[in-house]
């Protein structure tokens, strides 16, 4: 782990979705710290709440059908109290996000050169002409080609590849100290997602930026990251850097994903899956939400959550047999 | 572009031309004679010849309509057989009389269903939402012409407050845009803009609600800006289909105002075009019809070029 200060602060959160019908615990007591300058991966299956726990940091969850709480604090900033006109003054400056869809992502009637510029505007309190400058130097920082002409493209025009930069550009545009992605390469083609990595790691290098990525693709997680962090049914599970998590997983769960995907160390073995489905996250039951799926399970885990245990120094794993397992 | 524009106004050529002798025929095939209505019964056949010779009437079909249209291009629409003279320079007047009604009309309709289905579609799901949603669906319901009269029950004669008839006092034409003239635009305006309101009501709704679910707003929300920024985004997306429903319900403004022009003797082209038809004014009829199709041409091409200006996703070749 990274020395530095402390850039994302995250103490018991918890995000639940409510309706009139019934309400989705998709969070459930993450704790989660970010140094300045660190790359985090949170890994997970869908539904686990990887990413409503990225949104929540910079509260971006529906509202009006988002109830969060526990504590968290930003670059400074205690995000659970802070009013909207300010928390519209942080997000996109200090903390902003790229999506996993560019072409959704993107307003399909504003040109990309718009939509970055009116950030810059936003938040620079620049001139236009000043803004459409820095667009430029974005564009051409995120290696688009041709910059000048892509500044007045629509995004149908451009490729999926392209759009993709220019949704980092337009994330970078005001250099913030911590970056959000929501699995930024998943919907581009394998050798474009490999670009976009590289330049992902590049910006964050050249800018310092903290970065959380969310992902369920573990080779991008071992590209990129220095920490893991592994979430099942609103809970981180295990946690480590990303050597260790990789070569050696301890909680069940992440063992379980590990095993089910092709990566450096499952080279010459047999892919094995996880049986079972994760769980519904209207009614979770009282043990660890992982007990009905694990080979491992006993009758302590069905009576309640195991805390966290740290079995080796800078690793954490909410089992209670993670001691035996990491022997 | 331009070559999108002439490619455009090129096509409306042949339309006209299918439109005019839609118009033609029109007349033609309906039962009932002219001649019939302007002669006294007991006139004997000679004269009905003489007459139906005298305007061209007895001839064929095909050659009638070659010879009508050759005068309409240039601009002659004939004689009203009832009044007895020429009928462009009334259907001009009638036309701009029609034409600030709709305007109006159509503009009113446009703020009113823009204020009331941008509320409903923010507030959508709650009881705004059904309320603005519920009047949007009265509007669109609501006969035109009994609206009218209600109004005119209320406003002219209980309350006395606006005229019930005309567009001028003294039953003058000429308009002029003083509060005088207004007054007689207020309640024929009000009647023709229930429409096109419950319509761009129930409109905008649709569009504001699908577009606030969007990702890019979500996208703009997580760049930090403020309301008033993505409500300019809000009326971007929407406003290509927007502009696209106001603009035909203006045709039909101008078209199908035909009842409440009526309910209020507005001197429009409806009220000419009614009276037209029960009088059997065949040069009338046809130049009236062939103006308002030709109105709904124009505004449909309009439409189209409007959107493909604002749209960038709309091809422009």
């Amino acid at each position: 782990m990274k020395s530095g200060n402390s850039l994302v602060r995250a103490r018991d959160l918890h995000v639940s979705f409510v309706s009139r019908d019934e309400t989705v615990k998709a969070v459930n007591g993450v704790d989660l710290d970010l140094a300045e300058g660190e790359v985090l991966c949170i890994l997970g299956e869908s539904g686990s709440g990887k990413s409503v726990t990225l949104r929540a940091l910079m509260r971006l969850n529906p509202k009006g059908k988002t109830v969060m709480s526990g504590a968290l604090t930003v670059a400074g900033h205690d995000m659970m109290t802070l009013p909207d006109a300010r928390l519209s003054a942080v997000r996109g400056k200090v903390v902003s996000m790229i999506f996993q869809e560019p072409m959704t992502a993107l307003d399909p009637v504003f040109t990309i050169g718009r939509q970055i510029t009116e950030t810059l505007i936003r938040h620079e309190g620049i001139s236009r002409k000043e803004a459409e400058q820095r667009a430029l130097d974005l564009l051409e920082l995120v290696q688009i080609p041709s910059a000048k002409r892509r500044l007045g493209a629509y995004p149908h025009e451009l490729s999926g590849g392209l759009r993709q930069r220019a949704m980092i550009a337009m994330a970078i545009s005001c250099r913030p100290k911590l970056l959000l992605a929501d699995e930024p390469t998943t919907a581009l083609d394998a050798t474009v997602q490999i670009q976009i990595l590289l330049l992902l790691r590049r910006l964050q290098q050249e800018l310092g930026m903290g970065v959380i990525f969310v992902t369920h693709d573990l080779g991008v997680a071992g590209e990129i990251a220095d920490r893991i962090a592994v979430m099942y049914a609103g809970r981180m599970v295990e946690l480590g850097s990303v050597g260790d998590v990789m070569a050696k997983p301890l909680h069940p769960y992440a063992q379980g994903l590990m095993g089910a995907t092709v990566h450096a160390g499952t080279r010459g073995r047999r892919l094995t899956t996880i049986p079972g489905a994760p769980p519904d996250l209207r009614e979770l039951i009282p043990g660890c939400a992982f007990a009905p799926r694990c080979q491992y399970a006993g009758e302590a885990c069905r009576q309640r959550m195991p805390d966290f245990t740290y079995p080796v120094a800078g690793r954490a794993v909410r089992c209670i047999r993670a001691q035996e397992l990491a022997a | 572009m331009l070559y999108y524009i002439l490619r455009r106004i090129i096509y409306i050529i042949p339309i006209s031309l299918a439109v005019s002798l839609v118009c033609f025929m029109l007349v033609h095939i309906a039962p009932g004679d002219p001649i019939d209505a302007m002669v006294q019964p007991d006139t004997p056949q000679e004269v009905i010849d003489r007459v139906r010779q005298e305007y061209g009437l007895d001839r064929p079909l095909p050659v009638q309509f070659g010879v009508w249209l050759l005068k309409v291009v240039q601009g002659d629409f004939g004689t009203s057989l009832i009044k007895g003279r020429p009928v462009l320079p009334d259907l001009i007047s009638a036309s701009s009389a029609t034409f600030i009604l709709a305007c109006t009309g159509g503009l009113l309709g446009f703020l009113i269903g823009c204020v009331f289905g941008g509320i409903a579609g923010v507030y959508r799901g709650t009881w705004i939402d059904r309320v603005f949603l519920g009047s949007a669906v009265a509007g669109v319901s609501v006969p035109h012409y009994w609206l009218g009269m209600v109004m005119v029950i209320i406003f002219s004669v209980n309350l006395n407050l606006l005229p019930a008839m005309g567009a001028g006092p003294g039953g003058s034409t000429e308009w002029a845009w003083d509060w005088e003239h207004i007054r007689y635009l207020i309640l024929p305006s009000l009647t023709l803009c229930v429409i096109p309101a419950g319509l761009v009501t129930r409109t905008v709704r649709g569009l504001v609600s699908d577009i606030m679910s969007q990702d890019y707003i979500t996208t703009l929300r997580g760049k930090g800006l403020r309301r008033s920024g993505i409500v300019w985004h809000v009326v971007q997306n929407a406003a290509p289909t927007v502009l696209a429903v106001i603009g035909l319900q203006l045709a039909n403004l101008m078209g199908g105002s035909i009842l409440v022009e009526t309910v209020f003797a507005w001197p429009g082209t409806g009220m000419m075009l009614n009276t037209a038809i029960f009088q059997r004014d065949i040069p009338v009829l046809q130049a009236t019809t062939l103006v308002l199709a030709l109105f709904f041409v124009v505004l449909n091409l309009l439409v189209d070029l409007v959107q493909t200006t604002i749209d960038p996703r709309i091809s422009r070749r």
